[in-house]
């Protein structure tokens, strides 16, 4: 690739052809400010805070989309950018609540460091904010209008990650405003709830509907027994929340934070995704041998669950019948469970750490409630809002002593640990699924064709003699390929692994901000890390969940099975 | 001083619903001139005859021709841009109604040159009759074999569709326009890529003004070096003007470029309506500068117009007399481009509200001279850090007001009271 060489803030620098100024300027060390801007999503250049000045052009132009040419001589930082820079940072004030201490994203927010950073003390112009109505109508997202910069960060990743379309720009000039399209409010219609937008929200318009309150009440209610379970993709995420390097697997200390904030019995949803992978493992075992549809399609995913429903409700038979690895606990914490500690099932509240919005979603579903009065799962909680809890606590998480899990949902293995990565349910499955039909142990565990965050990849198993075929896609655009081959009766695979979230759960929409590819990749590895470092690695040698079948469960997809751990889907286009 | 009629040479003079007489009256020579010719060198013509986009930006018409001729793919558009929504200007519904063909036939040949496949028409709305005109000329081209395929017993292929808006200013604009005509709502893209390389469905397109497309049959008739000897170095052949506001004979007239302002006002126009004194003329429409009486010596011409720091060549001449006042003219202005932005970038989004709040301080005779400092700074950072065309033109009026009316300015701070 040729060189272009050209001269930033009379700095002589050389780049690669096709850089953008900013990358350019970023790679010598000079951060220009953006707004509007975000790693691995499109180039919008709406905020226009990015502006620099190129010798010999009248206007300013921004730095994010336009590509370095050999000779140039940029300044970012003259008294002209600088005074259009702070102009248009006090126009987006100008008609957006400042009342920054109620904000959900004080001191998270990007828009208020932003402002900070280019010593806005006083705003020239004066507010023409108009205050209108929150969209929280729905169990996952909240959508504060009040707070939009139309930075259509939101609305990209809604319409080109997804491919979901539900958010839109509406409007025009200075009625322009970021919605659900036809100016709804977000419902389960159309929406998935996956809150891709709200983790890429520069601000406080986008936000999870936070929970904690109603879990530092249920703390505090003496007469509630409250257990709390965490999913995999938490552990290798959460310590961004708490002043750790991306990626720092904080299971012991995560445990130990969690009794501190008063739970009661602090257990680990990768029991679950064990227990998933035997249900489903034996689903895909009994459909390949009895003839029952195929590809069979993972079901652990609340928001590639409602797309289906939404939109593909004509393959809903193809998804596995299994509950999410969350709903399974659930539905053992109203029932095993209380059994086993000898308490009133009524007074056990049961919490959810997920990476995920649509978790709080899939929890309200109605038939996600064993007593069919009240939900399996009382509160979910996102990672941030864990991280949150930490915060109000004013726990020390970095010197805190390691806890192990509680039992009896305490062992897992290293199948369930990469549940959280793109590809991980489909290799927790195969290495259980290959042992129990060939029934000789597999020659190696890491199924490394189907890691990474390529965006579909396929792998090819021998099951009882035959070749089959297995893919995994993650994100709705990448999942909306794989199901027009099943819609279409061309898919050539077995088993479908599908993920909402870019990279898998570990890229969740409740995990902690600034997700970028980069950070993806850095939790991914330390998924597949902690599944090396584990003595058990197969779902199928885990001795609670053994146990769990003798005592309770008798045995895979049993008439106790079908009552707690599987469900069923409804056609939510045709309703 | 008389007209100088080229591209509005039919007006009046033909029945525009008439491909016949279109035909009897010179129509289609020069597309049956052109397909004898080189393909390059009908673009080595319109090169030396430097002729510049009409539709208000002034690029080099050429330059589009070379951009869309050298590329490869198998489809490649031409867009006609006659969303006319600039206050002030309707000269491009004079062309597509007085004379409808000329603008197929200048499509045609550019289409031809470049190797086009597809071309549109992209409509105003409100232009209903233009609408169906070209629509009724598109129908007899083609019975007539200037449209579809083997174009006059050629090799050459062609049609053109009309399309309409649904009233959006912003949609004038390249790129709003080729969003708009994808289906979406009309909001602009980021550049670069340019539409000669990535426009259209995402295919090379090139998108003109009716009055460059008009213009192009007679360039190819006279040649591109007896096209530039009209006008001036910087601004070759004719321009139609629209006139209008209080002068008594209101219209579109046709001028060499290098005409003074003064002359199209009074010798064209007829002067001003019971010979009342000129408050202000308003150049290009609303995007364009706004300038006092003695300033009105100054000749048509890029050029000359690149001083307010906008270009403006629309050509609309919008006089306004002694009654009007400055800061009503600029609060309907700003007010119009509040509405129109499209709302994608800050500068614009933002700005003009703010804008119109200042201008309202000094309406009311509230503002001090922190308010014209701040006017002048807001007005330049969304001229300088908007996206598109709207944005970098839109506080031209403005910008202008400060420099030639200054004196109003400081009388509103100067007597609070009165009024």
């Amino acid at each position: 690739m040729n060189m272009v060489n050209l001269t930033i803030n009379n700095v002589k620098v050389s780049v690669k052809e096709d850089t953008s100024i900013l990358q350019a300027a970023k790679q010598y060390s000079m951060n220009i400010p953006t707004l509007c801007y975000y790693e691995d999503l499109n180039i919008k250049s709406d905020c226009r805070v990015c502006v620099v000045e190129i010798d010999g052009k009248k206007g300013l132009t921004s730095a994010c989309s336009t590509p370095v040419r050999e000779g140039m001589v940029v300044n970012t930082n003259s008294p002209r950018v600088l005074n259009a820079r702070k102009t248009i940072v006090e126009l987006i004030l100008s008609n957006h609540d400042t009342n920054c201490t109620t904000c959900v994203k004080n001191m998270k927010c990007e828009l208020q460091s932003l402002a900070r950073n280019l010593g806005i003390d006083e705003n020239r112009f004066p507010s023409v904010f108009e205050k209108c109505d929150i969209d929280d109508n729905n169990p996952a997202i909240v959508r504060n209008p009040n707070l939009c910069i139309k930075c259509g960060r939101c609305v990209d990743v809604c319409n080109n990650v997804q491919g979901t379309s539900v958010l839109a720009i509406l409007g025009r000039g200075h009625e322009t405003r970021v919605s659900a399209v036809f100016d709804e409010d977000l419902n389960d219609d159309f929406c998935t709830f996956c809150g891709q937008c709200a983790s890429v929200c520069p601000v406080g318009a986008i936000t999870e509907k936070d929970d904690t309150d109603l879990v530092w009440h249920a703390l505090t209610d003496p007469k509630k027994h409250v257990i709390v379970q965490v999913a995999p993709a938490v552990r290798v995420s959460l310590g961004e929340e708490v002043n750790q390097a991306i990626g720092t697997i904080v299971t012991g200390k995560m445990v130990t934070a969690m009794k501190i904030l008063g739970f009661d019995q602090v257990f680990d949803t990768d029991f679950t995704a064990d227990l998933t992978i035997i249900e489903e493992g034996n689903e895909l075992i009994q459909r390949v041998t009895n003839g029952g549809i195929l590809p069979m399609m993972t079901s652990c995913c609340p928001g590639w669950i409602s797309y289906a429903e939404q939109r593909y409700p004509d393959i809903l038979d193809h998804i596995s019948s299994c509950k999410s690895p969350q709903q399974m606990f659930g539905a053992l914490a109203k029932s095993y469970y209380p059994q086993k500690a000898g308490l009133d099932p009524k007074d056990v509240f049961v919490v959810s750490v997920m990476p995920c919005t649509a978790k709080k979603y899939e929890a309200k579903r109605e038939e996600m409630s064993v007593d069919e009065n009240s939900p399996d799962i009382d509160v979910v909680l996102t990672t941030r809002e864990l991280g949150k809890m930490i915060k109000q606590m004013g726990i020390n998480f970095e010197n805190l002593k390691e806890t192990p899990f509680d039992s009896p949902f305490g062992i897992t293995t290293g199948a369930a640990a990469i549940f959280g990565a793109t590809g991980g349910v489909m290799e927790a499955a195969i290495r259980t699924v290959y042992e129990v039909v060939n029934k000789k142990p597999l020659e190696s565990l890491d199924f490394k064709e189907l890691r990474g965050l390529e965006g579909i990849k396929e792998a090819e198993v021998n099951l009882g003699g035959s070749m089959v075929k297995v893919a995994v896609a993650h994100t709705l655009s990448m999942a909306k390929v794989l199901c027009d081959q099943v819609r279409e009766g061309t898919s050539p695979y077995a088993f479908i692994e599908i993920m909402t979230c870019p990279g898998g759960c570990i890229g969740g929409g409740g995990q902690p901000y600034g997700t970028t590819n980069k950070v993806r990749q850095e939790r991914i590895d330390s998924t597949y890390r902690l599944d090396a470092s584990m003595t058990l690695r197969k779902s199928h040698e885990n001795p609670e969940v053994i146990a769990l079948y003798k005592d309770f469960l008798k045995e895979p997809l049993g008439e106790l099975s079908h009552h707690l751990l599987h469900t069923h889907y409804s056609d939510r286009k045709n309703k | 001083m008389k007209e100088m009629k080229l591209v509005s040479k039919r007006f009046g003079k033909i029945n525009p619903l008439s491909i016949d007489e279109y035909i009897n009256f010179d129509g289609y020579k020069n597309l049956k001139k052109a397909l004898k010719m080189e393909k390059t060198s009908i673009i080595e013509e319109v090169e030396k005859a430097y002729l510049r986009g009409r539709g208000g930006a002034g690029f080099p018409t050429a330059i589009k021709m070379m951009g869309l001729a050298k590329e490869t793919n198998k489809e490649k558009f031409i867009i006609c841009n006659a969303d006319e929504g600039e206050p002030g200007n309707f000269k491009d519904r004079y062309l597509m109604e007085n004379d409808p063909h000329q603008v197929l036939e200048g499509m045609l040949i550019v289409a031809y040159a470049t190797g086009a496949t597809k071309g549109y028409i992209y409509v105003r709305g409100e232009y209903q009759k233009s609408i169906s005109l070209l629509k009724w000329s598109i129908d007899e081209a083609k019975k007539n074999g200037y449209l579809g395929k083997n174009i006059l017993g050629s090799k050459f292929n062609f049609d053109i569709e009309v399309r309409s808006g649904a009233g959006s200013y912003v949609c004038g604009e390249e790129f709003a326009l080729i969003e708009s005509l994808e289906g979406k709502p009309g909001r602009t893209r980021v550049k670069p890529p340019f539409p000669t390389s990535v426009g259209l469905h995402n295919k090379p397109t090139l998108i003109n003004n009716v009055e460059t497309f008009s213009t192009i049959p007679s360039l190819i008739e006279m040649g591109g070096l007896e096209f530039a000897k009209i006008g001036t170095p910087s601004s070759t052949g004719t321009k139609l003007i629209s006139l209008s506001g209080n002068v008594k004979h209101k219209g579109v007239f046709e001028i060499p470029y290098g005409v003074p302002i003064r002359d199209v006002i009074y010798k064209l126009g007829g002067g001003i309506e019971k010979d009342r004194k000129i408050k202000m003329v308003q150049l290009g429409g609303a995007c364009g500068p706004i300038i006092p009486d003695y300033m009105l010596d100054m000749i048509i011409d890029y050029e000359r117009f690149e001083e307010f720091e906008s270009k403006t060549g629309a050509g609309a001449i919008i006089v306004m007399d002694e009654r009007f006042d400055l800061f009503d003219i600029l609060l309907k202005v700003v007010r119009f481009f509040q509405h129109e932005s499209c709302g994608k970038c800050t500068p614009c989004r933002e700005g003009h509200i703010q804008l119109a709040n200042l201008i309202i301080k000094f309406i009311e005779r509230k503002a001090t001279v922190k308010d014209i400092i701040s006017l002048e700074s807001l007005a330049r950072v969304i001229h300088q850090a908007s996206l598109c065309g709207l944005g970098q033109t839109s506080p031209t009026a403005i910008i202008s007001s400060l420099r030639y009316f200054r004196d109003d300015y400081i009388d509103r701070i100067e007597h609070p009271q009165k009024g």
